[in-house]
Parts: structure tokens; sequence; C-alpha cells
């Protein structure tokens, strides 16, 4: 989209006041809906994302399933109202696109292996967007996947970073995004910072690129930290379970 | 399981461990294309096609143009619009039906690296801003699937753009029979797309390799080495420095590919 004449960057600082390297506020919390084996709500600038994970249950359609390991389905969704102009409700090509490279990050990190033949469904729905849908979905899909006490070796922290009035910047707010000049989102396993999601679209020189990345993978370090967060707060509510009737036997008793 | 996913299987295993010895199947570099052609204006009827082979992949790119209305936000520009089938007839796996994640996968990668590249200069299209504009269509037809469509399908498109000649378009008809010149170009972007398979990195994967791969990246480069386009897939990583230095091979092979449209 061309620029309208929109100054991007002013004084050093962003359109928004931020500086370069600095996040819009994230809040995510988890647990929130009751019939979800896990879910999480996330808000990320005005960005708003529910995700609800179910399973592992059983593989329908049948033939879906594999042997060794259980198939993840993830739903990248947009909700009609969560854009200006009304999005028509259902899958588009991007979002197949997105939830297609979601799952395959998502395989990386949890232990599908272990329930071979069974499911694991991701649900994320976008009900408010604005800029970084697909990195807001994946952060609060993998805290969804740990509320649901699915075993995962380590969360996926997603941010994008991109270039915008001339600038590398982290998390691209609506307007960079829209008239800025690249788009960098990543996702990352924060324990051994390999990249499990990557795409780019605009124009970068090799610098800004490699700028960028690591960028981005700084905010992804910031946001793990909020995932951490949240599931340490979530599950310091959970109430200890009831406690087992102790029952003694008698040994008279056993003999009869 | 099918006969078909437990013979993939077998192969996967040996394809690791080649990899494990820095080997490829057909003995190629790991930064190495396999045999590349191409014929442009293969379909003369169609306003702009190419037939391109990678080794034993072959994809045929059609271009069509039609004047349609413009995009609300970009009143005075052409429109792209790039579309995939992966033809029943290209491999035992892909069936008829509406396009599935990889093909809507593979037209958005490929239609991202001639979009952001500016490959087109959309603002030449404009016929009557806010009401009429030229319509670029690109349709990937995949017909024997041996591996790589990403660069396959780019190549193609890239190469049928070159030869698109634009109809004529008189009193609101666009007049099919008659060319008014060739599409305006302003850029040729090339994507490279390389896996890894266990801690290798190679370039243009075979079907063996792409059935084995942990993991993929496409990145798509400019005439000024510069990135306007990159996808990553498959449920592996890679680290940060795999990532540049696919980046600095993806430049160099773009320049040779670039030679041959």
């Amino acid at each position: 989209m061309k620029n309208p004449g929109i100054e991007l960057f002013k004084d050093g600082k962003r359109l928004d006041g931020r500086k370069v390297d600095e996040l819009r506020p994230i809040k995510i919390e988890a647990g929130v809906l009751e019939r979800a084996d896990g879910s999480a709500y996330l808000e990320w600038g005005a960005n708003k994302v529910l995700v609800a994970v179910y399973g592992p249950k059983e593989c329908l359609p049948r033939h879906l399933s594999d042997p060794y390991k259980a198939v993840l389905t993830y739903r990248y969704n947009m909700a009609p109202f969560s854009v200006d102009d009304r999005k028509r409700p259902g899958p588009d090509r991007r979002s197949t696109e997105i939830s297609k490279i979601s799952a395959e990050a998502l395989e990386k990190v949890v232990l599908l292996e272990q329930f071979p033949n069974s499911m694991i469904k991701v649900f994320c729905e976008v009900l408010q967007a604005d800029a970084g849908t697909r990195c807001a979905s994946l952060t609060a899909a993998s805290v969804a996947l740990a509320d649901a006490g699915i075993p995962m070796r380590d969360l996926v922290a997603s941010c994008a970073a991109g270039k915008a009035g001339g600038e590398v910047i982290l998390d691209l707010g609506k307007k960079e995004d829209n008239f800025g000049e690249a788009d960098v989102p990543i996702a990352i396993t924060p324990h051994d910072e390999e990249i499990v999601l990557f795409q780019m679209d605009g124009a970068l020189s090799k610098e800004e690129f490699q700028k960028a990345v690591s960028l981005a993978k700084q905010g992804c370090k910031t946001i793990h930290e909020i995932q951490k967060a949240a599931l340490k707060k979530r599950f310091e509510q959970v109430k200890p379970p009831i406690k087992a009737v102790k029952t003694e036997i008698k040994k008279s008793e056993v003999s009869k | 399981m099918s006969s078909e996913e437990i013979k993939w299987e077998v192969k996967s295993d040996y394809i690791h461990a080649l990899a494990q010895k820095g080997i490829r199947q057909d003995n190629r570099k790991t930064d190495e294309y396999r045999k590349i052609q191409i014929t442009p204006n293969y379909i003369p009827h169609a306003p702009g096609s190419a037939l391109v082979k990678i080794g034993a992949t072959q994809v045929l790119v059609g271009v069509s143009m039609g004047v349609g209305t413009p995009y609300p936000d970009s009143q005075a520009s052409g429109v792209l619009m790039t579309g995939c089938e992966l033809v029943p007839m290209a491999s035992p796996s892909f069936e008829s039906g509406p396009p599935r994640p990889p093909a809507i996968e593979l037209a958005r990668v490929v239609d991202r690296g001639i979009r952001e590249s500016n490959s087109i200069d959309f603002d030449k299209l404009c016929i009557t801003e806010g009401e009429a504009v030229w319509m670029v269509m690109i349709d990937l037809h995949i017909l024997d699937y041996a591996g790589n469509l990403f660069d396959a399908a780019e190549l193609a498109s890239i190469a049928a753009l070159y030869n698109t000649k634009m109809p004529k378009y008189e009193d609101g008809k666009v007049i099919r029979e008659e060319t008014s010149g060739k599409l305006p170009l302003l850029k040729k972007p090339i994507e490279c797309t390389f896996v890894k398979i266990g801690n290798m990195i190679m370039l243009d994967p075979m079907l063996e390799e792409e059935k084995s791969l942990d993991a993929r990246i496409t990145l798509a480069t400019t005439e000024d080495s510069s990135l306007c386009a990159a996808q990553k897939g498959g449920n592996g990583s890679f680290t940060e420095k795999e990532i540049m230095d696919t980046f600095d091979i993806a430049v160099e092979k773009g320049k040779d590919l670039r030679k041959l449209i």
C-alpha cells in the first residue's frame, strides 16, 4: 500500500510514541474458557485474540490419524468485525497460509509422539485486529497448549520486526505495517533461540534484515517472560485437589 | 498406513543417513541446482506463458490480462492475482478439488515475491483512476512434481511476465487480437528454496529430499541484493546464522538464474 504522506518516524519516536525497540503493551491470561481443555486470552496493543485447545482426543476423521504421533490442527480465524471493512466469514487464502505455518511451528515443541492416533486442535479467534495478529495468535496458542497440560519441549514466543519510515523497528503497529517498507514476523523456542516460524515481505538489505531478525528475537524473549508469568498466575489459582478420604481396613476384616 | 507412505519413510531414513555424511542422493553440492530449462511463450495464445523444468519438476505458468476495478486502498494501481493448481497428473498425492493449504501457500509465496519486489510497474496499469485498471492474473499449473515447486513456479512466473503482451483497450473494451505493447516490468525477483535435513542445508530439494525435510526456507531476492519475500515451512527450525547463510547463497544464485530469463 502506498504511503499517503504519513510520517512514520519523527524526532526519534514512532507514531504512537514508542522507541524503535519497544513492544506495545501485552497482557496474557490463561484458562479463560470453561469447555476447552486449555485456553488463553491475549491483548497486544489493540489486538484481542482468544485461543482454545482441545485434546489430545480421538483423531477424526480417522484417515488423518498417524500411528506414530498426534495430529495437530491449527485454525487462525479473523472475526468479521475484527477489521475496519467487514471480513467475509470463513477461511480465506491468507488465514489458510497462516494456519499452516503456525501449526508447523507448534509441531516442533508439542510432544506429539506421546499421543499416537490422536488429535490436538488449536482454535485462534482474532476478535480485534491491529497488526501482528499471526504473532499474537501463536503466542497465545502456546500458552493455551500449556494450560491444557499438553507436554511441550518449550513455549513458542512470536513477534515481528520490520522497517518503517526508514528505520528498523520492533513490533509494527497498524500504520507502520500498512505503509512501512518491510515486515518480518518470526517465532522462536526461547530456550535455544531456534526459529520455528519465519516470513518476510517488503524490501530489506542484508544489514537491515540481520538487525530486524535479532530485534524480533529480543522481542520474543520479552514475550516469553509474559507467557511464563501468565501460566504461573493461572496455576497459582488452581485449588489443591480434595484430600482423599483415608480408610483403614482392619486386618481382622481382611482375613474374613 | 499406505504402502506409499511406508516407501517414503524408508527413503527418508536413507536420505537422513546420507545427510549425516554430507552427501545428497544425486551427488549434488549443497548449493547446486538441478538442470534448469526455461521455455518462454510455451502457450502462444495466452498473453504470457512459460514452461520451467528443474530436474524432473515441470511447472507451466500462464498470464492472463483483464480489466477490473481497483482495490479501494490503491485506486490508481493495477491488480495482481496468483492462483495455483496442483494438477492431479503431477503426483499420486495430488487430488482434484478446491486448493488445499500446500497449493495456497505456494501461490501466496510466489505472489509475495512478485508483489513485494514491485516487479510489475503497477502504476502504469491504471486506465482510469478509481474505475478501471489492468488485472494481471498468474496461474501456476503444476505438471510434474519432483521437488522444489517454489523456485520452478517463481521462475516460470517471471519468465511468463517477461513475455506478456498487453491486449489493446479501446472504448471500455479489451481487444484481445491486438496488442498494445509489453507488460511494464521493473525487476526480476528470484526465489531460492533450501531444505534442512538433520544439520545439513541444501538448495533445490529433489522430491526425496522434500519428503524427508525437517525444515524448509524460501528467500526471494532482487537485483540490488536485497530480500523481498521469505517463508519458512516444515516442523523443524533454523538458527539465525543458518538463515543469514542461506541469504548469501540466495543472492548469488539469484544473479545466475536472472540471466536465464
